[in-house]
This record gives structure tokens, C-alpha cells and sequence, in this order.
């Protein structure tokens, strides 16, 4: 159980526009990338990253480390920002996103970049993954915890479902799991393309502890972690209810920009956007 | 006669005891690959992951994460084609330390037919980058084999039959063993015969026919498909100018895939032929009668061999 005031909401907060700018840098840079699941994705992450999360980025291979796995993979913007801003490798590294001969490939490698737990992009894997995690966790007696992100169109993959029943199977408490409820995939509304309602029930149905909230309120995302950490005997979900292309107004709720990098007018368009945003904040920028 | 899956499952044992990190999943099949009686002896340490396989490979690559040594085990048709995105992304691509064991591999499966007589398996896994992919031929080398694995850092996946096996190899004939150093059970300059796997013993019977009629035949058990023991292929080239592969495997793909691979790049003046199945899905019946009609025994290794040594 983390504690925390006013003030450090207001720097969580200024911290995650800070990693909307990385993120639309880079895209910009980059010319290709997902913009709407990386901004929607920024609050959890930051309030996991910046806060709750146990983890050292000068030990990145601590074996008493809480984990975080992207199992979106696409938003690996979002993660490569908040690993950069976290310390496990320099920010300047960041613009070189989805160059040739760069760490930082277009979709999370755990074999070179420091803070990846694990290698996604192929939708589906993460909550397997952290139910391996989280068993090793068990075994080993262990008290760290599992994070696993899943983007909502993603959990049309059958292996969610085998993962689903097995961390209720064996009671994975030590593992939460979150969606990234923007009801956008890449044809459209999740509810049109394949439908996912009731999202709650479902998880309810396959045994597991759901709660859900606002995921771009970081106060209620802390209070969130802080419960469902100490739940017992199930994994948790967590819905988190949120906005694709959180923070830039022409980008939200756009399903145009799942899979597109801003153009140069766009890109000055959505900076000019996130500074007032930091300035609303009382950030120095 | 011994089963390689036996063997398997009591390898595992030991090595359950010597390292405390090795964890064994399977999905349902327990009782046939023989990962029950790890279980039995290690509960805490085994995991039942139900009929779920993509969950079980990635799950073991989670596990493997956290620094334990993960043997995974199902039917080789379930352990590859079905999960083949799990194995390249979280095994392979991943480099983690995750040990695939199946069984069931080929024909010999038998009556259940073509759904279950997986002959893919051996070219799906090779194509990967990073991973190593075995076929041990008989109870013994299977022990051995799994020591290796559990041993040695990285992806594998190794295969073994369903039936009882002969014996070829006592204990002491797998002092020297390595991954990716073929072993040359006879020798001959007549003649070689590539086999893996169920064919080994195949290529020993064929070897003892040819011999009585004055034609002596090199049989290399090539445990290891990837990576392949080129050296071994290429003095076997040279000094016998004839070679067969032979497995219980689709002829593209697989160890005769590697093996005419090799050959050619290296501008070998080889007579060559691949056996195994010839691109074709089988059917049920009784393994001995579908080895038969698919031209995969002694009889058939005798026959392949006179004809290009006469061509010779």
C-alpha cells in the first residue's frame, strides 16, 4: 500500500504529458507507428512506472523486481517513453525509434532493450507470458507482482482466453491485468468488428476479480492498484475506461490514427496542444 | 525394446532433482509423454496447463524469465504447427530458455491417423533462428539428450516416437555426445545413410543386409537436425559418394532438407536421395504396415542403396 497527495498526482499527471510529447515526437520521426493505443495506454503506465511499481532501472534484472508486460505491443511508444523517463536508457535514445541499427524496434524486443520483460507485437501472448511470471513468483515465494496491459480488441485472441483460465485456475493473486478499454480497433468499434460486451462479465465469468475505473484519472488508477494487490485468492482485471488518442483532440476517438504517424502540421498541431496542457498543469516546461 | 518417452519421463526425474529450477508443463497428455511421473515425484514443480497449448508454450516462456528451466511437453502436432507464433515470438525470437520435448513424432503413430502423424514438425522448428531441433533414436540417447537440453542455454525442441524403440546404444556410447555432433554408428565407404530419430535403427538393419552382400554402408545418427553436423556430412561426401537421409519426417524440411542443403553449396559430386514422406498426409493403421506402404524401412534402404551404387 503506496500512499500519496495532492502534489504527486499533479507531477504524475505533468509526467504523463510529457510522455504524450515522446510519443508524438516520435511518431513524427518516425514516420509510422500507433499514435491512438500509445496515448490511450500513457496514465496506467505512468502511475505504474512513476509510482506503484516496485523496480530499479539501474537493476533491470532484479529478480525481486514487480514486472510490467505491454501486451499490446503496438503502444510500445508509450513504454519505450516511460522506460527512457524511468532511467533504463537515455532519452535521446527515444528519436531513433524504428530506425535501422536501433534498440528500439517498432514493437518491444526483450532481448536488447533494458526494463522489456517481454517481446510482443503478435497479439495475444502478455497474459500468458505473465501467468508464467507470476507462477515463477509463486514457486519461488516471492512478493512481486505481475502488471500485464491488453489492448480490448486484442482479447479477441483465443490464448487470452486459455491465459484467462489459467491464472483463475491457480489463483495468480500475485497478477493484474489491465484493458485498455477505448472501444477502437482497426476496422472500427470493437462492438461492431467483434463484439467484447459485456467485458466485465466475462472476466467475472472465468473467475477473476474486475474492477473498473477511469483510465485517465491517475488518482483512481493508484487507488485501484493499491486494492487489487492486496486481493486474494484470484487475479484481478482492471477495465480501465479510456479515450484512444488520449491528450490530442483531433486524435481522439479518431480510429484513423490507430496505425498512422502525424504529418508535420499535425505534429505541430498536437505539441502545441500538449504544452498548454503542461502549462495548465503549473509544469516548468 | 525400451520407450524413448519413458526414458523421457524418467530423465526427468533426475535432472528434477539436480536442478532445482527445471519446472515441466503439459497440457492434458501427461499420462503419454510421460511428464506424470515428474509429477508425481515434483507436484509443486509441474504444471498442468490443460488443453491450452499457445498458453503453455508462452507461460514456460514466462517461467523461463524468471530463470527456471521450463520442459514443455505434448504430441508433437500440438507442440509446433499449433503454437508455431508462440515458439517464434516467445522462444525463439525471445531466446528464452525453453525446452520443448514431444512425442508422437511421424507415421508410426499409427491408427490415429494423419491429424496426429506430425511430419512437419522437424522444418517448422529449423526454420527458426535460434533454435536447436533433436531427434534422439533410442531410449539411451534420449536420456542423454534431455540432460543436454536441460543443460545447454537456449530454445530447443527435440522429438521422439510413440512406440517402443530397440536399444542401440548402451550408456557408455554416450560419453562423447554433443548437440550438433552426429554420430557415426558404422563405418563404410560404400555408402551413407543419414537417419534421425525412429530410422536409425532402420538404417542399422538395412546396413547389416547390405554388408552380407559385400557392401559396407556408414550409418550417421544425426540426433541433432539444427545445427547440422556439416563437417561430418561433408566427409561422408567425399569418402562414400553416395548418401541417403532417411526420417520419419516430410522429405522437405527436414534432415534431408539440411543435409542436400548442404551438399549443394559446398559442390559436392554426391549421388543423393531423401526419404521419408513424400509430401503427402497418411492415414491410420498398424505402424509396421504404414512404414511399409510409405517406403520407409530396411527393406526399402537396401534397395535405394543398390540401385545408386551401381550408379555409382
Amino acid at each position: 500500500m503506496k500512499s500519496y497527495d495532492d502534489k504527486t498526482i499533479n507531477e504524475l499527471n505533468i509526467t504523463a504529458v510529457k510522455i504524450r510529447k515522446h510519443i508524438i515526437e516520435m511518431l513524427y520521426r518516425a514516420k509510422s507507428g500507433h499514435p491512438g493505443g500509445s496515448l490511450s495506454a500513457v496514465d496506467a503506465l505512468v502511475a505504474l512506472y512513476f509510482f506503484h511499481m516496485k523496480h530499479n532501472p539501474k537493476k533491470p534484472c532484479d529478480p525481486n523486481r514487480d514486472r510490467f508486460i505491454l501486451s499490446k505491443g503496438h503502444a510500445a511508444p508509450a513504454l519505450y517513453a516511460v522506460l527512457a523517463e524511468s532511467g533504463y536508457f537515455p532519452v535521446s535514445e527515444l528519436k531513433k525509434l524504428r530506425e535501422i541499427n536501433c534498440r528500439l524496434q517498432g514493437h518491444p524486443v526483450c532481448t536488447h532493450i533494458p526494463g522489456v520483460e517481454a517481446s510482443t507485437g503478435s497479439l495475444g501472448h502478455g497474459l500468458s507470458f505473465a501467468n508464467g511470471v507470476a507462477l515463477a513468483g509463486k514457486l519461488d515465494k516471492k512478493d512481486y507482482h505481475v502488471y500485464v496491459m491488453l489492448g480490448d480488441g486484442e482479447t479477441g485472441e483465443g490464448q487470452v482466453w486459455e491465459a484467462a483460465a489459467v491464472a483463475a485456475h491457480y489463483k495468480l493473486d500475485n497478477l493484474t491485468a489491465m484493458i485498455d478499454r477505448n472501444f477502437l480497433q482497426i476496422d472500427g468499434n470493437t462492438e461492431d468488428v467483434l463484439r467484447l460486451e459485456s467485458v466485465r462479465d466475462r472476466w467475472s465469468a472465468f473467475g477473476w476479480n474486475v474492477v473498473e475505473i477511469d483510465g485517465h484519472n491517475i488518482k483512481q488508477i493508484l487507488d485501484v492498484l493499491n486494492e487489487t494487490d492486496e486481493h486474494k485468492n484470484q487475479p484481478s482485471m482492471i477495465i480501465l475506461n479510456t479515450v484512444k488518442g488520449k491528450g490530442v483532440s483531433f486524435m481522439e476517438n479518431n480510429v484513423d490514427f490507430h496505425g498512422v504517424a502525424p504529418n508535420e502540421m499535425e505534429y505541430n498541431l498536437a505539441i502545441k496542444e500538449l504544452d498548454l496542457m503542461q502549462k495548465k498543469l503549473g509544469a516548468h516546461t | 525394446m525400451y520407450n524413448p518417452r519413458k526414458a523421457y519421463g524418467e530423465t526427468l526425474i533426475e535432472l528434477g532433482k539436480k536442478h532445482p529450477n527445471l519446472v515441466v508443463l503439459d497440457a492434458d497428455l501427461s499420462k503419454s509423454t510421460n511428464t506424470i511421473m515428474f509429477a508425481r515425484k515434483y507436484p509443486e514443480r509441474f504444471f498442468e496447463m490443460g488443453i491450452a497449448e499457445a498458453n503453455m508454450i508462452t507461460t514456460a516462456a514466462g517461467l523461463a524469465s524468471c530463470g527456471k528451466i521450463p520442459f514443455v511437453s505434448t504430441f508433437a502436432v500440438f507442440a509446433t504447427g499449433r503454437v508455431y507464433d508462440q515458439i517464434r515470438m516467445d522462444l525463439a525470437y525471445s531466446q528464452m530458455n525453453v525446452k520443448i520435448f514431444a512425442t508422437h513424432g511421424g507415421i508410426s503413430v499409427g491408427k490415429d491417423g494423419a491429424s496426429h502423424q506430425m511430419l512437419e514438425d522437424l522444418a517448422l522448428m529449423r526454420v527458426l533462428p535460434n533454435m536447436t531441433v533433436l531427434a534422439p533414436s533410442d531410449a539411451t540417447e534420449t536420456r542423454k539428450i534431455v540432460e543436454l537440453m536441460a543443460e545447454t542455454k537456449g530454445p530447443m525442441y527435440a522429438r521422439v516416437g510413440r512406440a517402443d524403440a530397440p536399444l542401440i546404444y548402451k550408456k557408455e556410447d554416450m560419453n562423447d555426445i554433443k548437440i550438433g555432433k552426429g554420430l557415426t554408428v558404422t563405418d563404410g565407404d560404400d555408402a551413407t545413410i543419414i537417419a534421425c530419430g525412429t530410422m536409425v535403427d532402420q538404417a542399422l538393419e538395412a546396413q547389416k543386409t547390405l554388408s552380407k552382400q559385400g557392401m559396407e554402408t556408414r550409418v550417421i545418427d544425426m540426433h541433432t537436425i539444427k545445427p547440422l553436423d556439416k563437417k561430418l556430412v561433408l566427409k561422408a561426401a567425399k569418402e562414400t559418394e553416395v548418401i541417403i537421409t532417411i526420417e520419419e519426417h516430410s522429405i522437405i524440411g527436414g534432415l534431408g532438407g539440411a543435409v542436400a542443403e548442404t551438399l549443394i553449396e559446398e559442390g559436392c559430386k554426391v549421388k543423393f536421395m531423401r526419404m521419408g514422406i513424400k509430401d503427402i498426409f497418411c492415414e491410420s493403421g498398424e505402424p509396421k504396415d504404414l512404414l511399409e506402404k510409405y517406403e520407409l524401412n530396411e527393406k526399402y534402404i537396401v534397395k535405394n542403396i543398390q540401385k545408386m551404387i551401381k550408379k555409382k
